[in-house]
Formats: structure tokens, C-alpha cells, sequence
């Protein structure tokens, strides 16, 4: 199967063109860029690489979240309009499943990727490597205090890997709660990898293109404030197309 | 020539089918006013996860309703600014990967430029022409001495008219957006609160709508402390008479200077009843050599239509975009 895979979550980018389980070309750039001015001619440049048509392409695979909303953004419109306009697959992949692929190699220890959502919150799940070397869920992405998740994760008995730059950062903070049972990956490992992306994406089901979103895992500020105090009706549209 | 163009800059996620700049062949809005309607004003972040929700859906049904495949599609225009960059970028992010995908040219529109040539679309522009555009991001006056010339004769130093509308309808207690409520009342009224007209009397092309606000704003402040009631339709009428003399007095005078042919209305508040007849009496009255073009209500809002007539003309005059185009939140003509 012939797959463009991209993410641009956060600050790197990284896009891979891949036949099956063979990368042909893949770039990932990790310095603060405009994803909007690089993704496209980067996926142009490495079609071309590859010698391949756009027309060649089977299927995209797209990190769909959580991260930057822009980021996921970019991504996601990108994605479903390419898949659209080809008339081919589309998949999403867990932004933070991605991180934890990388970990690939440590079969049976469980992952857990981390991305700073700001003031004391974090994206973040946990993940076990299987016996085919694939992250598969334990627990589900979610958006949470950083306290609160650290106290869960001591509470498990187990020795787990952290994954992310951002994981990184708050090393200090992670070893107070869970001490000699933290691992952190090497900087090589904190990095997405569209390559990675691609292997998730060929195993995982088709979504829908028109209602592909991303996963922000949170609501705009504005609208639960409004939750709060309202409800919306079963099946009322909040826009109306004419 | 058959172009798909894209519209994404404020709260319409919109795509059309426009031929040779003029024709209309479809023109697909997906509005979120009901969506913004719960906090009173457009919420960007929301603006911009609406618009993930329906691009591909809007651009499908603007194929379907145009009776056309992409095949048959010559190029893909996109509105690349001013507006929400958060918005802006789901319509040039989706224009980029059609154009790619399917090997077309790809045109960048300035949104004002679209809102000018939506006059194109059941009318037939002549040059050199004045365009007065007024919506909720803008108040220019824009002096064209050709096609897909523009320039900037006069523009709001502070709120734009449109925004001064919804926010004294926010202080009179009329639902978001207030243009339409304030116009209607506005009927029922009369303009006995002299509100002031700003900057009439200067001689630049220049607005100001921000003391205008404020003014409505204190005579409602000190009625309510002296429990004193005021007739809303006739502070609407107030403040309508106001905000129309002004727009109308600048737009007539700068027409004396400029020797145009035309005088185009358009943007948002281009469908305010009050504006649209007083303007067209002033042409008839002052302007006798000049022809008033007002677009038609439905595309006097934001719509992908005026985009793809802007479009056409940005396309035969050479211009294009190339795959790392963004969108550009500050743009000007
Ligand atoms: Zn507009």
C-alpha cells in the first residue's frame, strides 16, 4: 500500500512517503517553523523523491491530535482534502500513540508520552508495546493535571518509559512521584516519525472524510463556559448551510 | 474558464463555481452565525473548528450544484486575507491540496477585492469606479482606475461600521448579529438624539465610528441612572442616521474628486436598507453621470462566489501562488 503520512502537531514537522513497510523518503524538521508554509512543498518534494504521482497514492495518514490546535489544523484539512481529492483512504493516528511507537523496540513496557497543554496540564495516555512491536492502549489519551495523572501513574506498579520533549522537561517533577521508576527516552526517540505514523495507519480502519475533526481532547474556553450553563438539543445544527 | 474558489475568513465556511467571472454557477455557504449567536460575537477558535467540520462538504456540494467534476475545473482560488488567521488557514490549507492533488493553478484572493467584485457577478464593473465596503472587519473607500487596481482612498481609524452596529445592538439588547435588528427598528424611529457625526467635516476620506459608539453608549448609561426611559427605535434611528450620513457624505464627496464612472456598495453591511436607499438618492441627486451597482442581498455577506469573480481577474492578470502560500491575517488591497 502506497501511503503519505504527516504530522504536525507540535513544534517538528515530519512526513514520510512509504510502500508498504519500505520508506522511501521521509523528512522531519524540528526547529519552530510555519507548518503552513512547509507542509505542502515538503510533501511535493518528497513525492517527487520517491517518483511518485500524487496519483499513485493509496491512503494518507494524518496525526489527528491531541497538540497545537493549528498544528492539528493544518494537518487534518490538508489530510482529508488530499483524500478527498484523490478519492482514497484516510486514517487518523493518536498524535501521542505516535510518540509512543517509537519506543517500538521494548516489547512489553509500558509508554507514556507527554505534551505540555499549559498551565499545569498535559496530553498525555499510556501505551504497552505488544509482541509486534505496536503501542497499544492501556489508557486513552486524555487532557490532565499533571499532579493528578503523576499520582496515577504511581499507583500502577509498574516501571514506565517516558517519551516527548516535553516529557523531558518536567523530568524533576516525574522522578519526585514515581522515583526509580522512571525511564526517559533518548532525544532521538522525543521526536514524531512519519515513518512510525505510516506503520499505525496501515493497520488501523478507514474514517470518514467529510466529518474527520481533530482530537483536541479539549473544549474551546468559550464553549464550555457555555455547556456549563446550557444544553444543546438532540440534533440542533449549529450551522446552516444554504 | 471554470474556477472553484474557497472562502474561509471569518464565520462562513464557503466554496463556488464561478465561469469567465461572472457567471455563478454555484455558491455554497455554510454559516455559523447560530454558533456565534451563543456568545454574542465570533469566537475565533470556534470559527476555526467549524471550518475543518464542513470545508470538504462545502467544496463537494458546490461541484455537485455547479454539475461538475473537478476535471472540468481550469484553476482553485482562495481568500488568502485579511481575516482570522485561524480561519484563513482551513480554506488555504484545503486550496493548496486540491491544487496539488489535481494539478491546477492555484490564485490568491484579498477578501475586500472579493467583496468589490460580487457587483461582477449580476452586474458588469466599469472603470475607474469607487467601492464603498462596509462589514463587520471593514470601512474603506477604494478608488479603482482599472481592473485589479485598488486604492485605499479612506478607512476606519478605530471600529469598523459593522462593529459598532453589533455592539450597541449588544448594549440595546437586540440578539448578535445587531445590523439587521438596529435597521429594522431604525424604521419605527426617529433621529432625534443628534448623535455625532465624526470626521464629517474634514477633508480626508478617513472614518470613525468609536465616538459614535461611545455616545450611544453614555445617553443609554445616564437615562438608566436617572430611570429615565428612551425609545430603542428611535436611539436605533439615532444611530443609524448618523453612521449612514457619514458613509454617504464621504463616499458622494470623494466621487466629485475622482472621476468615476461607477460607485459599487458592497460587504456585509451593504444590505442595510437605510444605506442602500439614501446612497442611491445621493447618486441620483449629486452624481447625475454615475452609476450606482449595489450587489444582490445574498452576496452582499461573506460567499466563495465573489472570490472566484475576484479571481478571474487576479488569473488573466498573471497572478498566482505557489504551494507554501499562507494565510495572511493583516492583508491589505
Ligand atoms: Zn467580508
Amino acid at each position: 500500500m502506497k501511503i503519505l503520512a504527516f504530522d504536525t502537531s507540535n513544534t517538528a514537522m515530519s512526513v514520510a512517503v512509504v510502500d508498504g513497510q519500505q520508506l522511501l523518503a521521509e523528512k522531519t524538521v524540528n526547529v519552530r517553523k510555519n507548518h503552513s508554509i512547509q507542509l505542502m512543498p515538503t510533501i511535493d518534494l518528497l513525492l517527487q523523491d520517491a517518483k511518485w504521482t500524487p496519483q499513485m497514492l493509496e491512503r494518507i495518514v494524518v496525526a489527528e491530535g491531541p497538540g497545537s490546535y493549528t498544528g492539528l489544523r493544518i494537518a487534518a484539512t490538508t489530510a482529508k482534502t488530499l483524500a478527498w481529492t484523490l478519492g482514497i483512504d484516510l486514517v487518523g493516528v493518536s498524535s501521542l500513540q505516535v510518540l509512543a511507537q517509537n519506543a517500538a523496540m521494548l516489547e512489553g513496557q509500558w509508554i507514556c508520552p507527554l505534551f505540555d497543554a499549559r498551565r499545569g496540564n498535559f496530553y498525555t495516555g499510556l501505551y504497552r508495546i505488544n509482541m509486534d512491536g505496536q503501542a497499544v492502549v492501556i489508557e486513552p489519551d486524555t487532557h490532565i493535571a499533571l499532579v493528578e495523572w503523576l499520582d496515577y501513574l504511581a499507583h500502577q506498579d509498574k516501571t514506565i518509559y517516558f517519551v516527548g520533549e516535553d516529557a523531558w522537561k518536567i523530568k524533576d517533577t516525574i522522578k519526585k512521584h514515581l522515583a526509580d521508576r522512571a525511564y526517559f527516552s533518548k532525544a532521538i526517540l522525543q521526536t514524531p516519525d512519519a515513518w512510525q505514523l505510516s506503520q499505525l495507519g496501515a493497520c488501523k480502519e478507514v474514517t470518514d472524510i467529510h466529518t474527520f475533526v481533530p482530537q483536541y481532547l479539549k473544549l474551546a474556553e468559550a464553549e464550555a463556559n457555555w455547556l456549563a450553563r446550557h444544553t444543546l438539543q438532540e440534533g440542533e445544527s449549529l450551522v446552516d448551510t444554504y | 474558464m471554470k474556477i472553484l474558489a474557497i472562502e474561509s475568513s471569518c464565520d462562513e465556511t464557503s466554496a463556488a463555481v464561478i465561469e469567465d467571472g461572472c457567471r455563478q454557477l454555484s455558491n455554497v455557504v455554510a454559516s455559523q452565525i447560530k454558533s456565534h449567536k451563543r456568545f454574542g460575537g465570533v469566537v475565533p477558535e470556534i470559527a476555526s473548528r467549524h471550518h475543518v467540520e464542513f470545508i470538504t462538504l462545502v467544496i463537494e456540494e458546490a461541484l455537485q450544484r455547479a454539475q461538475c467534476t473537478l476535471k472540468e475545473i481550469d484553476a482553485v482560488a482562495v481568500t488568502e486575507g485579511p481575516g482570522l488567521v485561524g480561519a484563513l488557514l482551513i480554506g488555504v490549507s484545503a486550496a493548496k491540496a486540491i491544487a496539488y492533488a489535481a494539478g491546477l493553478p492555484l490564485i490568491p484572493v484579498n477578501h475586500i477585492a472579493g467583496h468589490i467584485y460580487a457587483a461582477n457577478l449580476n452586474d458588469t464593473l466599469e472603470f475607474p469606479l469607487l467601492a464603498l465596503v462596509v462589514s463587520g472587519g471593514h470601512t474603506e473607500l477604494v478608488y479603482m482606475k482599472e481592473s485589479g487596481s485598488y486604492e485605499i482612498i479612506g478607512e476606519t481609524r478605530d471600529d469598523a461600521v459593522g462593529e459598532a452596529y453589533d455592539k450597541i445592538g449588544r448594549v440595546i439588547g437586540v440578539p448578535y448579529p445587531g445590523g439587521k435588528h438596529i435597521d429594522e427598528m431604525a424604521h419605527h424611529g426617529k433621529d432625534r438624539y443628534n448623535f455625532p457625526r465624526a470626521m464629517i467635516k474634514e477633508d480626508h476620506y478617513d472614518f470613525s465610528f468609536s465616538g459614535l459608539k461611545s455616545a450611544f453608549i453614555n445617553k443609554v448609561h445616564n437615562a438608566q441612572q436617572r430611570d429615565e426611559v428612551l425609545d430603542s427605535n428611535d436611539l436605533a434611528a439615532s444611530f443609524q442616521a448618523a453612521a449612514v450620513d457619514v458613509l454617504i457624505d464621504k463616499t458622494i464627496r470623494a466621487a466629485k474628486e475622482y472621476p468615476v464612472k461607477q460607485v459599487v456598495l458592497a460587504g456585509g453591511v451593504a444590505a442595510n436598507s437605510a444605506l442602500r436607499n439614501e446612497l442611491a438618492k445621493a447618486v441620483e441627486h449629486e452624481l447625475p453621470n454615475v452609476r450606482l451597482i449595489v450587489p444582490p442581498l445574498s452576496l452582499t455577506g461573506d460567499n466563495a462566489a465573489m472570490i472566484g469573480a475576484a479571481a478571474y481577474i487576479a488569473y488573466t492578470r498573471g497572478e498566482r501562488a505557489e504551494l507554501d502560500l499562507n494565510a495572511k491575517p493583516g492583508l491589505s488591497l
